[in-house]
Parts: C-alpha cells; structure tokens; sequence
C-alpha cells in the first residue's frame, strides 16, 4: 500500500485511521418501504486502494454507491472518512469532504462545452463574471496531464463519443481534488478500444497514488485487472471480499453461476406450486 | 428531455463547432453555424429592408419607428428574455401576461387609495410580480406540477383579481408616478432602450455566469446537473420570479406609455408573442439551449412584422393570417438554414 504524503494538520486532522482506510461503511442498511436494499453492509477501502464492486443486477451496487456520496441517506450505519464518522446530506457536501462521483448516467450536460463541465458547480469567477480563459486553460492541462485525448475542450459534450465522455467524467472528478473516487459501471457501453482507454486511465490514477477508488464492474476479467480487492454484493450483502490476487474470473463466475442456478431452482419450484395449485382449483 | 431536441439534426446548432470542410460554399455554412442568432437576424434585416424600402415614408419615420421598437417590439422582448431563461431551464410561464394587466392596478391602488408614495409603490408593483414567480415556482418545483398548468391556473386567478378590484374599468394612472414613467415607459424611446439594457444584462448573464452555465444544465439533463450538486430547484424558483417581474415592468411601462391602466391589456397575447420571439430567435422549446440575442432579434422580427403589414394597409381582419403564414415562414427558415449549419459541419 502506498504511504500518504505527510498531510498537514490543519487540513485533516487525523489522516487515515488506524488500520489505515480512507473510507470505511459500517453496517450500513437501506430499506425502501418494505423492500430491503442493503443490510449490515460492512466495506473499506485502503489509501490508494482500488475496490471492485461486483454483484447481480438489482443486488445493491448503486444504492450503495448512492448512499457514500451522499445522494440519499442510509436507514442505519456509519459512515468513517479517514477516522471521523461523517453524515452525508447532500452530494455537495461529500464532494467537500472528498468523496466524488462518476454515475452510469454520465452527469454530463450535452449541450456545454468539455471545459465547462469539468469545472460545473465549481466554476472559477471574477466579480460573478465566468473566467472562461482560466477555466479552458486548466481544463485542457489537466486532461493532458492525465493522457485523455479529446479534439478541443471547446466542443460540446454531445460531440463526443462515449469512451470520451466518460474519461472527461472521470478527469472531473479526479480533478476536484477527491480523495475517494466512486464510479458506477465506467465501462458500460464502450467498445474494446474505448474501455482500454479508460482502464488505462484508473490505472495511471492508481500509479500517482492520491485517489482511492470503488468501482462497480460487470466484467470480471476487467475488475481483477485494474482492482487491488473484490468484493461481491448478493441481495444487498457483502457475501465476498478477497484481493484481486487470491481470485480468479473461474471463482467469481462459479459464484455468481451457483446463483442462477438457485435462482432457477427458485423459480421452478414456485412455478411447480402454481400448476399444483391451478389443478386443484380445477 | 433535451435527449429529443439533441439528436434531431435541426436542433444541433452552436457555437463552438468546428468549421466544415474545405468547399467555399462549407466554409461559409461553417461561418453561419458559429452563430445561432444569425438566421433571425437575416430574416429582421430582410424584414426590415423590404417594409423600409417599399414604404419608405410612412415605414421610416420617426414616430413609426419608435412605434415599432418601443410600443412593440420592447414589450415582447422583456418578457421574451425571461421565457428564455426559463425555457432554457425547461419550463414555461403563461401567466406573465396577467402580471403585466395585475401591477400597474396594484400601483394604483396602493397609491390612490392607500397614500402610498410613488416609488414604493412602483417596487411593489414589482415585487408582486416576484411574488406571482415564487408561486409558481412552488406549485411547480415543490407541489410537482406541470409549469403549463400551473402558470395556466396562476394566470386565471390574475385576470379574476384585476377584473374584481378594478370592477373591470380602466383607471387613471396616478398623477405622482408619471413623472418616474417618463423614464421608465412613457418617453417615446425609454422602453426600447430598457429592453436593449436589459437585452445586454441578462445575455451576460446567460453566457457569462453560474446563473447561465447552471440554468442550461437544469434543463440539459437536470439528473446530471443535481448530481454535480447543482439547486435544480432554486434554478427554476429564480427563473421564474425573473419571468413574472419582467412582465410586471411590462405592464407598468405600457400604463404609462398609453397614459391609462387598462385590464384588457396584457393577457395571453405579449406572453405568446414573447415565446414566439424566443423560439424564432433560437430557444429550444424542449429546454437546454436557447439565446437572449436570438429573443431580441426575434421580438424584432415580430413588431416588423405587426407593424410593417399595418403600415402596407393590410386590414386588420387578415392580419392574423398573413401574421401567422409569416411566423410560420420565419420559423421554416430557421428550421432549414439550421439544417444546413449541421450538414456544412460534418
């Protein structure tokens, strides 16, 4: 694991705590009415760390991520940046804090330019005016610092391809001095060519060490690629968590078949009790 | 929402795109396509060349002109920038018109039957139209209806209020504020030249500040810019308190202009003119892109067109059908030259 840079104590008083987690979730629970998404969920993340989150559709992954950037409240549990237990009530508020998001919905406005986004919601100003100027210059330096290509950060968003939108999504964040990088499914919907990109890129930001990240990935080939740890959400439970190292894409598909597989069963067993019950009826 | 608008090819359309290919004719496309104004803005000129030239006399003076820009086309453009702004941000407001018939009744009453001075009661003429705003923005933001239905009902309840205390009789407009008026709407050119100050400070606004930068985004893709931390909500409240004191200042400077309060003026028709100048100039009506320029040149093009079809003698029952075909016609215009921006930069 990479040691910290020496932080100075007026920033964070108490930097990583003991075991050295930058976030940690302690039993976290959300319930939507009657519908439990998330129970006793217990997850942290190293300094530098790269956690993959990997789980069924519907399992939890994203209220979870929605939960540690602050889009809605937990219904209990904890939530611990380096040391100190935080309440989230806004995503502006966990920006603040350092935890950052990149969303499958890509929170990109089409219709502005790159640079405009990359700096949406922190625009630099001079007496209320827009420093454009300012704003473009950073903006094209710090995606030539972290190796995304795009044409002009004049273009509009709508003008780029996917690949492209998402690495800007992810250079916004990264950006924005995050500590803790969240980003849901950075590879979806991105060809071969696209999705290298972007793994190349959360590589380079584990290199420089300053980001700590949880991805939710579907290709499990990907995760253990570019993740350090795995952990594997079932029904709203963390079920799974071994480093990258100590699995394998075998391990974690016979998981996830040996969950089809009982789904399966589950549903013929329900199907087979209907019949039971229509011939009785009839 | 802006998904619809984004990917249809008339609607892509904007500054900053790359310069088409080589070919003179792309060259020059690529030079209209830097401007999303500039297609009103031929359609005004060549509006204007064609009434100047072949009326020329009558068109041309003096009076008519400060007729056409200040008792016309002023009024549609003040509302018109607060339609675009909130277009832009995805809604829209009816009841603006009924603001503009409301605030000068309520100055007054405020300051024939309560004493009050003029200035004050001029601000709160104003401030009522802010107030119509919030409240719309509430039923809107807050209690979750449509902005048509909600500005709809508020637009009702506007119009029953100045029919009820006015007993539906037009006032005088109190002696103590026409001193203030002349500056404010009753001088021959002081309505135009608001409407252009204000033209120039809401286009700064608009391009140049978080305000702007923030409104495009609520109504470009309104889960992304809530997500980047952006008050969506505050947004739409603020657009629409502009909107209805926009129409509120309307109202107060045509009191003066014409020298009576009238609760027959005002109503649906500068609202639709106002939207219908936006749209001209270029505001998506499906949020996320629109210009202030683009209502400006738009409510030009408007009060040419009322005013110049008067001036050639059309009379006045087919006015409203050469008026519509030529809305119609301006609005094709845009369409298509739009159309054409896109293909000469791709």
């Amino acid at each position: 694991m990479t040691t910290e840079p020496t932080p100075t104590p007026a920033t964070t008083g108490a930097a990583a705590d003991a075991q050295g987690d930058v976030l940690r979730a302690e039993h976290i629970s959300k319930r939507f009415g009657a519908v439990r998404a998330l129970h006793d969920i217990n997850l942290h993340l190293g300094q530098g760390e790269v956690l993959g989150l990997l789980g069924d559709n519907g399992a939890g992954k994203s209220t979870l991520i929605k939960i540690l950037c602050g889009f809605q409240p937990p219904t209990s549990g904890k939530i611990i940046l380096e040391g100190k237990e935080i309440t989230l009530k806004s995503v502006d508020e966990a920006r603040a804090l350092g935890i950052d998001t990149v969303y499958q919905d890509l929170a990109l406005i089409n219709e502005l330019t790159v640079y405009h986004n990359m700096f949406l919601n922190r625009e630099r100003t001079r007496f209320t005016l827009l420093s454009n100027r300012s704003m473009r210059r950073t903006a094209q330096e710090q995606l030539d610092r972290i190796g995304v290509n795009i044409p002009s950060v004049e273009a509009e968003v709508a003008k780029l391809s996917g690949g492209q939108r998402q690495a800007i999504a992810v250079a916004r964040a990264v950006t924005s001095a995050a500590k803790v990088l969240l980003l849901d499914e950075p590879l979806a919907a991105m060809g071969a060519k696209e999705g290298s990109m972007i793994l190349e890129l959360i590589k380079d930001l584990k290199r420089q060490g300053q980001v700590s990240m949880i991805l939710i990935m579907h290709n499990y080939g990907q995760a253990l690629e570019v993740c350090d740890r795995i952990n594997l959400l079932q029904h709203g439970e963390i079920t799974f968590d071994k480093m990258a190292g100590d699995t394998s894409v075998q391990e974690l598909n016979d998981i996830v078949i040996e969950e089809y597989r009982r789904a399966l069963e589950e549903r013929q067993r329900q199907e087979g009790q209907q019949q039971e019950g229509q011939q009785q009826v009839s | 929402m802006s998904e619809i608008t984004e990917r249809t090819p008339e609607a892509v359309s904007s500054p900053g795109g790359r310069a088409g290919g080589p070919s003179p004719l792309r060259t020059a496309l690529g030079v209209l396509g830097r401007q999303r104004e500039l297609t009103v803005f031929v359609v005004a000129v060549v509006l204007l060349l064609y009434f100047g030239i072949r009326y020329n006399s009558t068109f041309v003076s003096q009076t008519n002109l400060s007729n056409l820009l200040s008792e016309t086309a002023a009024p549609i453009i003040v509302i018109a920038i607060g339609e675009v702004f909130l277009l832009i941000c995805g809604e829209i407001d009816l009841s603006a018109g009924f603001v503009y018939t409301f605030a000068p009744f309520l100055m007054h009453y405020l300051i024939d039957f309560y004493g009050w001075p003029a200035w004050p009661a001029i601000i709160a003429g104003l401030l009522f139209g802010a107030v119509v705003g919030w409240f719309n923005g509430f039923l809107t933001v807050t209690m979750g209806l449509p902005s048509f239905i909600t500005t709809l009902g508020t637009g009702f309840i506007l119009l029953g209020l100045t029919l009820t205390t006015s007993h539906a009789y037009p006032a005088n407009v109190p002696a103590s504020s026409v001193g203030i008026g002349r500056w404010l709407g009753a001088a021959p050119w002081s309505q135009f030249i608001i409407a252009v100050i204000l033209t120039v400070i809401f286009y700064i606004v608009l391009t140049r500040t978080k305000w702007g930068l923030h409104t495009i985004a609520t109504g470009g893709n309104q889960l992304g810019a809530r997500e980047a931390g952006i008050k969506t909500g505050r947004i739409k409240y603020g657009n629409f308190m502009l909107t209805s004191t926009l129409g509120a200042l309307v109202g107060l400077q045509t009191a003066w202009y014409v020298n009576t309060i009238d609760p027959s003026a005002g109503g649906y028709q500068p609202m639709f003119y106002a939207v219908t100048a936006a749209v001209i100039g270029g505001t998506a009506m499906l949020g996320g892109q629109g210009t202030i320029l683009g209502a400006f040149l738009g409510g030009i093009v408007l009060a040419t067109l009322i005013n110049g079809l008067n001036v050639a003698g059309v009379s006045a029952n087919p006015l409203d059908i050469v008026f519509g075909l030529a809305i119609l016609l301006s609005m094709i215009a845009n369409v298509r030259l739009a159309r054409l921006r896109a293909a000469g930069r791709n």
